[in-house]
């Protein structure tokens, strides 16, 4: 299976963050530190962590859009779990935070695979349906007063430079562990090839054998681990649980991991796509903080970033470019 | 006019009387209405009817906004912010022309102001739709961003209110003892009506939600169709902005944040087919009144703002198991009688 590593997505992406990153080194002196980088990824692993597991609902041909909310609820449950047994350390607090998860992604795929219910509207119900008992229950009050093992700052590599410390903290570590185990379960397992089948084709699926419901289960479920593993990661960095803090956060993720190539209807997608899609929009935003664009732009610029590489998708530009191919047949519906 | 019945004209008017989709939602809406009236005192009176008159509207005109693309097979997540952005442009107009000392001139400017942002918005979404082919949920998820940052960048996130009296005429004021909003939403729900069961493009609208690619070999220009369908959508929410920003004298980007959910809910609920292809204009305004009273009811009740958004969140669930039981229970005696 490995024809090609390196997908003309990827490689689309990988030559704008070059270019990029050296226009920001030019025009900025901070950009190409040692210390701005390491923030930069530091800060992007929380996403690549939600983006990856994303990724594997939006191949088996889902979406999900609860999974941000889901994670807030992941973090206000596992700190208060572990208040309830007395501190806790980094093994159970991540087994917990992967559990509530998992059971949370679970949650979604029931209903969407027992009662065959579109997954966007499943996702939309669900996405209030948490949000609002979250806030209801918690008032909306943040929790301050975490155990001391989570929100100790753990570096794993420190370099002393001269515009100041530049750490890699244990963030990245987490990430990686994340993207290599949905590496593995994509590229290496047949259960991977499975969701990619059923992504593109749910019927021919079926009928080769694979079962669905499984399939269901597991896409939502990783998904749900990742959102919960990514949701302790996020109270670690800000040391503190807020309720909102990722409210709206599913947006961003999503349409960075389509910028990285993935799409929806399923059946295509990459890992590699959704870490350079996120790092991608990472790099804009640190950018243009440093440019010292108004922080109201951004959001604006990100947007008109993602219209513009949707619609010069390989899709478009191929029809554009004429109908060399056989046409494609274009997929509308999920 | 495009689907003929054999069977004489009485039987079909008879048929449209006692129509059982319609039927039920009158029903439920009784229903809906007598559990509130028992569990919450005060909900049987003028004051309930008159403010789910006044605030129906923004909600439904957005509902019809998020009608056309589902029925098409698609979904538009930007409408609120479509709508927010259409108000900002009239409330920029007004503003350039005194504010709430702008005249008539202004405000008929104003009024073009944002149906034409609303219309381009839709238009921009409907030409990337339907000449890359990339799928509505996600043209129209980074439009919404786009859209949103746009809004935000240009206010600040501050708000701007001051509209002449006769703006809030619009959204405030009454004809005749009856709520101007109501009848703007009337007249919207009677346009669409018309457009979906009387015109080529409310034929064509049901087709691509049924199958995109038939519908272009049959020769629909479907490229066309969708634009034409996302501008529309687009328009509606312009006069969404229109009827926020008459209603609240302000306008905030965010306003109505929460809406698409309860947009969905009301298609759905309203019998429009979730894969898309089926669905009509009459039932999903019925629809809309039912969770108007509702959410006017939960409201009296005292509810907790949060706990109704779970509640909704919950309802939509409810729904959309129902339907899924109750096709297939269909199916099953469908296949059962051959």
């Amino acid at each position: 299976m490995l024809k090609l590593p390196i997908g003309a997505t990827e490689r689309w992406l990988i030559f704008v963050i070059l270019v990029m990153g050296a226009a920001l080194g030019v025009l900025t002196h901070t950009f190409l530190t040692l210390p701005n980088l390491f923030d930069l990824l530091n800060a992007s692993s929380v996403d690549i962590i939600f983006g990856v597991g994303l990724l594997v609902v939006l191949i088996a041909g889902g979406i999900d859009i609860s999974f941000a909310v889901a994670a807030s609820v992941v973090q206000y449950l596992t700190a208060l779990t572990l208040q309830a047994m007395g501190g806790g350390d980094w093994a159970l607090g991540i087994l917990l935070a992967g559990a509530f998860g998992a059971a949370l992604g679970c949650f979604n795929a029931f209903w969407i695979y027992q009662f065959r219910i579109v997954s966007i509207v499943v996702t939309i119900a669900t996405y209030n349906l948490f949000f609002g008992l979250l806030m209801f229950f918690s008032g909306g009050v943040s929790l301050y007063d975490l155990p001391d093992w989570l929100t100790t700052r753990i570096p794993v590599v420190s370099i002393e430079t001269t515009n100041g410390r530049a750490e890699i903290t244990i963030l990245v570590i987490v990430m990686i562990l994340c993207v290599a185990a949905t590496w593995t379960l994509l590229q290496r397992t047949s259960t991977g090839r499975q969701l990619y089948a059923m992504g593109d084709n749910v019927e021919g699926a079926r009928r080769i054998g694979v079962s669905l419901g499984a399939m269901h289960y597991l896409a939502y479920g990783w998904l749900g681990l990742m959102a919960g593993i990514a949701g302790l990661m996020q109270a670690h960095y800000a040391e503190e649980v807020v309720p909102n803090a990722l409210y709206g956060r599913e947006l961003n993720v999503l349409a960075a991991v389509v910028l990285g190539g993935a799409r929806l209807g399923g059946g295509r997608g990459s890992i590699l796509g959704v870490v350079l899609g996120i790092i991608l929009v990472g790099m804009t935003q640190n950018g243009l903080n440093l440019l010292g664009i108004s922080p109201y732009a951004f959001k604006m610029i990100i947007g008109a970033i993602i219209l513009v590489a949707i619609t010069l998708s390989s899709e478009g530009v191929g029809k554009l470019i004429g109908s060399l191919r056989a046409p494609r047949t274009r997929r509308m519906a999920q | 006019m495009t689907t003929q019945t054999i069977s004489p004209d009485r039987d079909r008017r008879i048929a449209r009387l006692v129509d059982p989709e319609i039927a039920n939602l009158l029903g439920l809406l009784v229903l809906v209405c007598l559990v509130f009236s028992v569990t919450a005192t005060g909900f049987l009176s003028e004051t309930t009817f008159v403010s789910v008159a006044f605030q129906l509207p923004e909600l439904g005109l957005l509902t019809l906004a998020m009608l056309m693309p589902i029925i098409s097979g698609g979904f538009n997540l930007a409408i609120t912010f479509t709508a927010n952005l259409s108000g900002l442009a009239m409330a920029a107009v007004l503003h350039s022309f005194g504010g709430a000392d702008a005249g008539a001139f202004a405000i008929v400017l104003g009024i073009a102001a944002a149906l034409a942002t609303g219309a381009l918005v839709g238009w921009l979404m409907g030409v990337i739709i339907a000449t890359t082919g990339a799928h509505p949920i996600l043209v129209s998820l980074s439009m919404m961003i786009f859209v949103r940052g746009l809004g935000e960048f240009l206010t600040h996130g501050g708000d701007i209110s001051g509209t002449p009296n006769a703006v809030q005429a619009i959204g405030q004021g009454t004809v005749l003892g009856v709520p101007a909003p109501i009848l703007v939403f009337a007249g919207a729900v009677l346009l669409w009506h018309v457009v979906m069961s009387r015109t080529r493009l409310g034929f064509a609208t049901r087709m691509i939600g049924s199958n995109l690619e038939a519908t272009r070999y049959s020769g629909i220009s479907t490229r066309r169709a969708l634009t034409l369908i996302y501008t529309l959508s687009g328009l509606m929410c312009g006069l969404a902005g229109i009827v926020m920003l008459a209603r609240f004298n302000s306008v905030r980007v965010g306003h109505g944040e929460a809406y698409v959910l309860i947009t969905v809910l009301a298609c759905f609920l309203g019998g429009v087919d979730p894969f898309g292809g089926f669905g009509r204009v009459l039932p999903v305004a019925i629809a809309l009144v039912i969770l108007q009273v509702i959410a006017s009811g939960l409201n009296l009740l005292g509810a907790n703002q949060h706990l109704a958004t779970a509640l909704w969140g919950a309802f939509l669930l409810l729904i959309m198991v129902v339907r899924s039981i109750w096709t297939s229970r269909f199916l099953q005696i469908l296949f059962a009688r051959r």
